[in-house]
């Protein structure tokens, strides 16, 4: 469909009033919402992520795409209450005490909302102990977590011996990530999954929570 | 030669994981002044301020602003009683931690004002030169270069940038490549240009050569020591003071003028890259 490709093209490019403008249009000829969201805006972010991955696009193009996916989120936003449109999973997000640094943060969140899940983002500077009582209170099963300083890596290690404490460990699990943060770092810290980037950190979520 | 990583030393010194590291300079300076004394008796020629994260912005999220002033200025007072004459004194000014418009909220007037109210107590406290750090955004670097220079056009200025290797080339996540970077800080007033950060000694030899291509020296190159790793609920970081002299010597026969280091790096590294600088 014709207007579909357009809306995913608008995404990719950017363009969130055109964004708006379509998803409105394929609102009003009565297309499902969720048709809209998976051929029309996962679409276009899928194809930014791609370009993102192999180096084609940078940071600001990526951030541009999100506001526009956003733009036609959220016309969607009450037809899924309507529809009932499943979610495949919540996730909790956030860059841990002490780190200002959220751009990879804020990746991983787009493109986790753009696969269809239900991403909880505590923003920045976030304490550990807010992190598990958010993932508790709203019944995640991931927490999310990046650190971009060596001053702050060392943080992470608290929110996996908080739920250790707190016997939550089987129930929720932890993905880490961050420029300097590695494999073999997550694997010290006892973190269940580590992303090396946004996309890979999306597909590490995909693996830890069975599908709808 | 420029001092190493100061994080890194304040966590040795009981500063918290995830604490802003200017909070130190309130609770505890003489912790500034024994570092900056490490690397001076190390062999560094410039000591950078603990002031990376104390620009507005910043310190408004960690609840400083308020003591913006004094985070500065007491700052500069530690490394200059360390360095005496021995040493100069570098003000540290790194990113607002905002993104500018449309990606971000920030228009480039209020991070400009940012870094001329934090500018204003560095220069005003006294140092010696500025380096601006660990940009990612061009016209953010800019910006802060900008203010240095209007405020002071007689302090020199480096400017250094935060490369990623890709298969294209080096970019900065914002899509800078080393190219516009250059010309770009240059073209701002930048004395020096060059990068900082990122993973190690080695790509950043890849960075410098591609910089030397595009740009007159001086150039500035400050490597973090590899790539962290968690070891008993510390980080530490791979490349050892020995491999990073060896590498550091690839650097200056670059042409490369003011070496340092970022992340990881410790008095120890910068004594052995000086003693390999001495002995050419």
């Amino acid at each position: 469909m014709e207007l579909l490709e357009q809306t995913a093209s608008a995404v990719i490019s950017g363009d969130d009033k055109r964004v708006a403008e379509l998803t409105g249009q394929l609102i009003e000829q009565r297309v499902p919402a969720k048709t809209i969201l998976d051929d029309g805006l996962i679409a276009g972010m899928d194809v930014v992520g791609r370009r993102f991955k192999a180096h084609e696009i940078f940071l600001p193009d990526v951030l541009l795409a999100a506001k526009a996916m956003y733009a036609g989120m959220e016309l969607l936003k009450p037809l899924f209450i309507e529809e009932g449109v499943p979610s495949q999973g919540r996730v909790v997000i956030g860059t841990i005490r002490g780190d200002l640094h959220d751009i990879g943060k804020n990746l991983v969140g787009i493109m986790l909302k753009g696969a269809g899940y239900d991403v909880i983002d505590l923003g920045k500077d976030v304490p550990p102990e807010d992190l598990v009582r958010a993932a508790t209170e709203h019944e995640a099963s991931i927490i999310g977590m990046s650190a971009l300083l060596t001053t702050t890596m060392p943080a992470m290690q608290e929110v996996v011996e908080l739920l250790d404490k707190e016997g939550l460990s089987g129930r929720i699990n932890t993905i880490v990530g961050g420029a300097p943060v590695t494999k073999e770092f997550a694997r010290d810290i006892g973190a269940t999954a580590y992303g090396y980037d946004a996309a890979n950190a999306v597909e590490r979520v995909k693996q830890l929570i069975p599908e709808v | 030669m420029v001092d190493g990583a100061m994080g890194t030393l304040l966590l040795e010194r009981g500063l918290g994981p995830g604490e802003p590291p200017e909070s130190i300079t309130l609770s505890r300076p003489e912790v500034l002044e024994e570092v900056a004394r490490l690397y001076v008796d190390a062999g560094a020629d410039i000591v950078e301020t603990n002031t990376f994260g104390a620009s507005p912005l910043r310190l408004a999220h960690a609840g400083l602003d308020d003591r913006i002033e004094q985070l500065n200025r007491e700052a500069v007072r530690a490394a200059r009683s360390a360095a005496g004459d021995r040493a100069y004194v570098a003000a540290s000014v790194g990113p607002s931690g905002a993104l500018l418009q449309p990606m971000g909220d920030a228009t480039p007037e209020q991070l400009y004002d940012g870094f001329r109210r934090q500018l204003e107590y560095l220069i005003g406290a006294g140092v010696d030169c500025v380096i601006v750090e660990t940009m990612i955004d061009l016209t953010e670097a800019q910006l802060a270069v900008r203010a240095a220079k209007e405020m002071s056009p007689g302090t020199p200025v480096m400017a250094t940038m935060t490369f990623d290797a890709t298969p294209r080339g080096f970019y900065t996540i914002m899509g800078v490549s080393v190219e516009a970077a250059a010309a770009g800080l240059r073209e701002a007033g930048a004395d020096a240009v060059g990068s900082n950060c990122g993973t190690g000694i080695e790509e950043m030899i890849g960075v410098a050569k591609e910089f030397g291509r595009c740009t007159d020296p001086p150039m500035i190159i400050q490597p973090n020591a590899g790539l962290p790793q968690a070891e008993a609920g510390r980080v530490v970081y791979g490349d050892t003071p020995h491999y990073m002299a060896e590498k550091a010597g690839e650097l200056l026969a670059m042409g490369v003028s003011v070496i340092g280091g970022c992340c990881g790096t410790t008095p120890e590294h910068i004594a052995a890259i000086r003693a390999m600088v001495d002995s050419r």
